[in-house]
């Protein structure tokens, strides 16, 4: 963990390559049972991938995908499934929606109250969780999961009071937000029409700080405790409501975010259509990266890549479910070639060590260490 | 210390220590022929990252014999059992059951061989019943339904024929730890095995309880069955074993009978050098208050009373003993002085300060060191890294921190400092907390607690599970620190510990102080009998 060694790195990217090859695998065993073409599929899906315009397409749905598995690792972090991201962004997009076109600020004030609103009413809905755990004990799995359901209700409810037609389409939304509250979008790839979210910013600073918050501070340290063993943490001194309580207003605090680089960088407004089932998306990136920074984000791009290449696919009339089901085998062959590399890495570490101790010769130096 | 001794010695010194053990064959051929070797260990050999945890380990045990296993913490007793309970391969070498070699996978394939393993940490589920557990994962069944009346009569029939006195029905979390144990050898016994490993079994009980096994372990053998057994108590080892191998650095380095040796001289075999010898005594007893306990009262979810009314002071430079079984409150007790309990009465105050109020954490921070009962639940991050578990329980004193930031410099080299004073066995302070062995997690957390000079330590059992070595250097720590004006509130089931450390001992029953024993005076049988509740006043 302190020091990088070639043979550490290689064991830790062993598990998410397996796991992808496998899914590769057996997604290729689908399309030749089906009778697809399988290796003329991978070249089409290669080729679209690799333009420009889909690249940039990639990498905004990657950081969308990137915060919702934030969000859910923060939780991982101390044993808590936040099941709610999904209900949280959503609900924060939509408030943010609202104030972003009711108020009228100046430009940088107006993008950092949307998204303040956003967060805090992430937050707000994941607390309504965190206070039934710490007050009533109700575990958080069942109730974000109720909490989701509410949150799509209430959202219908309250677009029915506010919501306008959205011009030229028989979509219905709230009012877009004025220009002051867009958040401008950055020609990161070079050749593509297609501006990507400046929000991916905003991502990348939220990745750093959930490394270096979790790693190196005193919080982050009793959140990881808490996680690995509320007994000893507790004995330490740290106080798990109150760990179970912030750590769920943060994690719900990022999942506001989700909804930003589409609503900020896109769309403008909040609409029937807004997308939904992101939350999910996050709790398969966060186990493939291993709710680690950069696991995640290499995770993010993977799914946001797959996403964008099953619109080829359903051109080219191949099934675009055929993207769902190589997602679903990473996931659960990721699980699975985790023990197995642990297992692996235990048994290579001690040949090593055996290997190094015969050719050291001298007893007394093996003595040491035991 | 220990690590300096052994890298200097003269390979002369370990000749001569392993000629001293060669039990003569003559004297014993009349007890050679009374058992054949119920398990047999040839070449064992099993590294683990940076150890070597055994090392060409052969030992033969007889059938219907105990057969104990000595060694310092670290020296590779609890691999060696559990290689041969299945839960660890080894690397090299070959396991004989009953001449015939076989090769487990897993303890399931051991229990079909016969043999059955008793973990140091019982691992029954309180809120079950003694049958219940039992039968756990072996449910019996008829025509697919669950046949408890089968099992009862089963358990019935093991408990009589080997005296172990258990009652099918009763809930686990209403016994004592001496019945807890006699249910794990039951649940033993229960799925067949013929071999028994007990690992450190005395180490929670009071001398009553370890003479109630004993006793037990004594109708086992003489029904057939082997027992394996470790302990770091030497003068039991004496008394119950028929036979003891020592352990040193992962190889076995004698096999020996107790008439023919000492605990001094098992001890030097253990360790391959003279052992410290005790410190004397004196009082560093002063009159100015450290920790002080009024009218302290703790009740269960039932409002049971667990402790109640309980008093004491403890001054600058005192260590205040008590002693009683246990389950009759001392977790409660600890519990509430490190406000992880709620009081249903009672002040607790440190110098002038009221600290009743206080969450565990500010506890901490004003000098309050702790040594858990429970090292694994209460102690340590099991996966975590040595040097994060230095941090533990102090996130927020130096060396560990800087203001919100860990101090991973700070932490690490102090944790270098800890297994260096501390005689920590481990390859790195990288390694993760469950790689140790038990006595060096143990010996880890006392560093640890002991950093910082505390102004009180509340240590449970500070050297269970620590060798006799490490814990006369644990005790000299103690000592030392004592003198500097520490206090201490001392719980311990080794009486030996309570009487040689304490300045004065108050003897606990069911939640309440019931007498002041003066340690100069007591011998551990009267203490013994006290904390019964046999006899109130010594
Ligand atoms: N799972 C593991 N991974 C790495 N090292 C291990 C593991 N288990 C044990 N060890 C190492 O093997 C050695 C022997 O450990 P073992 O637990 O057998 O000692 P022990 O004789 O039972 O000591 P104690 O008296 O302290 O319980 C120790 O150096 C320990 O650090
Ligand atoms: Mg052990």
């Amino acid at each position: 963990m302190s020091r990088l060694e070639p043979r550490k790195v290689a064991m830790t990217l062993a598990a998410p390559v397996i796991a992808i090859v496998f899914a590769a695998l057996v997604t290729a065993l689908v399309l030749a049972a089906t009778g697809d073409p399988v290796w003329s599929t991978v070249t089409t899906v290669w080729d679209y991938g690799s333009k420009p315009r889909v690249i940039a397409l990639t990498l905004n749905q990657a950081t969308t995908y990137y915060l919702s598995a934030l969000a859910v690792a923060i939780g991982f972090r101390m044993n808590l499934f936040n099941i709610g991201v999904d209900g949280q962004y959503r609900l924060a997009a939509f408030a943010a929606a609202v104030v972003g076109t009711s108020v009228s600020l100046p430009k940088p004030l107006h993008l950092l109250v949307i998204v303040l609103t956003a967060m805090l009413v992430g937050a707000m809905w994941a607390g309504v969780a965190a206070v039934l755990k710490v007050s009533r004990g109700v575990s958080e799995v069942i109730s974000t999961i109720m909490l989701n359901a509410i949150a799509t209700s209430l959202i219908a409810f309250l677009l029915s009071k506010v919501a306008t037609d959205v011009a030229g389409s028989n979509n219905r939304g709230t009012d877009p937000i004025p220009e002051s509250g867009h958040f401008p979008g950055i020609p990161l790839i070079p050749g593509s029409p297609l501006d990507s979210f400046g929000f991916i910013i905003v991502a990348v600073l939220a990745g750093i700080a959930y490394s270096v918050v979790l790693g190196r501070t005193r919080f982050g340290f009793d959140l990881r405790a808490t996680g690995r063993s509320e007994s000893a943490a507790v004995a330490s001194g740290v106080s798990v409501k109150r760990m179970v309580l912030l750590s769920m207003l943060l994690s719900g605090a990022v999942a506001g975010l989700v909804g930003m680089p589409q609503l900020l960088g896109a769309s403008y407004t909040y609409s029937i259509d807004f997308p939904a089932g992101l939350g999910f998306t996050g709790i398969a990136i966060a186990l493939l990266g291993r709710n680690n920074a950069v696991g995640m984000a290499l995770s993010a791009v993977l799914f946001a890549f797959l996403d964008a290449s099953s619109v080829i696919l359903d051109i080219n009339d191949i099934s675009k479910e055929i993207v769902l089901i190589m997602q679903g085998t990473i996931v659960l062959s990721v699980v699975v070639a985790y023990e197995l590399v642990r297992r692996y890495s235990i048994a290579a570490e001690q040949r090593r060590v055996s290997r190094e101790l015969a050719s050291q010769g001298s007893p007394e130096r093996e003595e040491v260490a035991t | 210390m220990h690590l300096v001794h052994r890298l200097h010695r003269s390979p002369t010194e370990e000749g001569v220590a392993i000629s001293t053990s060669s039990a003569s064959p003559t004297a014993d051929s009349r007890r050679d022929d009374q058992g054949s070797a119920a398990v047999e260990l040839q070449g064992i050999t099993k590294r683990f990252p940076g150890v070597v945890a055994n090392r060409d380990i052969n030992m033969a045990v007889r059938r219907g014999q105990v057969h104990a296993v000595v060694g310092e913490n670290g020296a590779g007793k609890s691999t060696l059992m559990k290689i041969l309970y299945g839960m660890q391969r080894p690397d090299e070498g070959s396991i004989s059951i009953e001449g015939r070699e076989v090769s487990f996978h897993s303890p399931s394939d051991a229990i079909d061989a016969g043999v059955g393993m008793v973990h140091q940490h019982f691992m029954l589920a309180d809120n079950l019943t003694v049958l219940e557990n039992v039968v756990l994962g072996r449910e019996p069944s008829r025509a697919g339904m669950l046949d408890f009346g089968a099992a009862r009569r089963r358990i019935k029939e093991i408990s009589d024929s080997y005296g172990l006195d258990v009652e099918a029905d009763r809930l686990v979390e209403e016994l004592g730890v001496g019945d807890r144990q006699r249910v794990e050898i039951l649940k033993v016994l229960y799925r067949g095995a013929k071999i028994l490993i007990l690992d450190e079994p005395t180490a929670v009980l009071v001398p009553q309880e370890v003479d109630e096994l004993f006793d037990n372990l004594r109708e086992l053998t003489g029904e057939g069955i082997t027992v394996l057994f470790i302990s770091h108590k030497l003068d039991e080892v004496l008394a119950v074993a028929d036979e003891i191998t020592v352990i040193r650095r992962g190889t076995t380095v004698a096999t020996v009978r107790p008439a023919d040796v000492t605990a001094r001289q098992l001890a030097e075999l253990m360790v391959g050098s003279e052992l410290p010898t005790p410190e004397t005594r004196e009082s560093t007893v002063t009159d100015i208050p450290v920790l002080r306990v009024e009218a302290l009262t703790v009740r269960s979810l039932e409002g049971r009373a667990l402790l109640e009314g309980v008093s004491f002071t403890i001054h600058q430079g005192e260590v205040l003993g008590v002693a009683g079984v246990e389950g009759n409150g001392q977790a409660e007790l600890v519990e509430a002085i490190m406000g992880m309990r709620q009081l249903a009465g009672g002040t607790v105050s440190l110098a002038d300060e009221d600290l009743t109020a206080w969450p565990t954490r500010r506890r901490r921070e004003a000098g309050v060191g702790y040594i858990p009962e429970d090292r694994h639940r209460h102690g340590l991050l099991l996966d975590a890294p040595l040097w994060e578990n230095r941090i533990l329980g102090h996130q927020t004193e130096p060396p560990n921190v800087k203001g919100p930031w860990i101090d991973r410099a700070g932490a690490r080299a102090d944790t270098e400092r800890i297994v260096r004073d501390y005689d920590v066995r481990t390859p790195s302070i990288d390694v993760l907390a469950a790689a140790l062995s038990g006595g060096n997690q143990q010996k880890l957390i006392v560093g640890r607690e002991m950093s910082g000079s505390p102004k009180v330590l509340i240590a449970s059992h500070p050297t269970r599970g620590v060798d006799v070595g490490a814990q006369a250097a644990i005790w000299d720590h103690i000592r030392t620190a004592r003198r500097e004006g520490l206090a201490v509130l001392l719980i311990s089931a080794d009486l030996d510990e309570l009487i040689g450390l304490s300045d004065s001992i108050k003897v606990i029953l069911r939640g309440r102080l019931v007498a002041d024993v003066d340690p100069a005076e007591v011998t551990p049988e009267a203490l013994g009998s006290a904390m019964t509740g046999a006899d109130e006043k010594v």
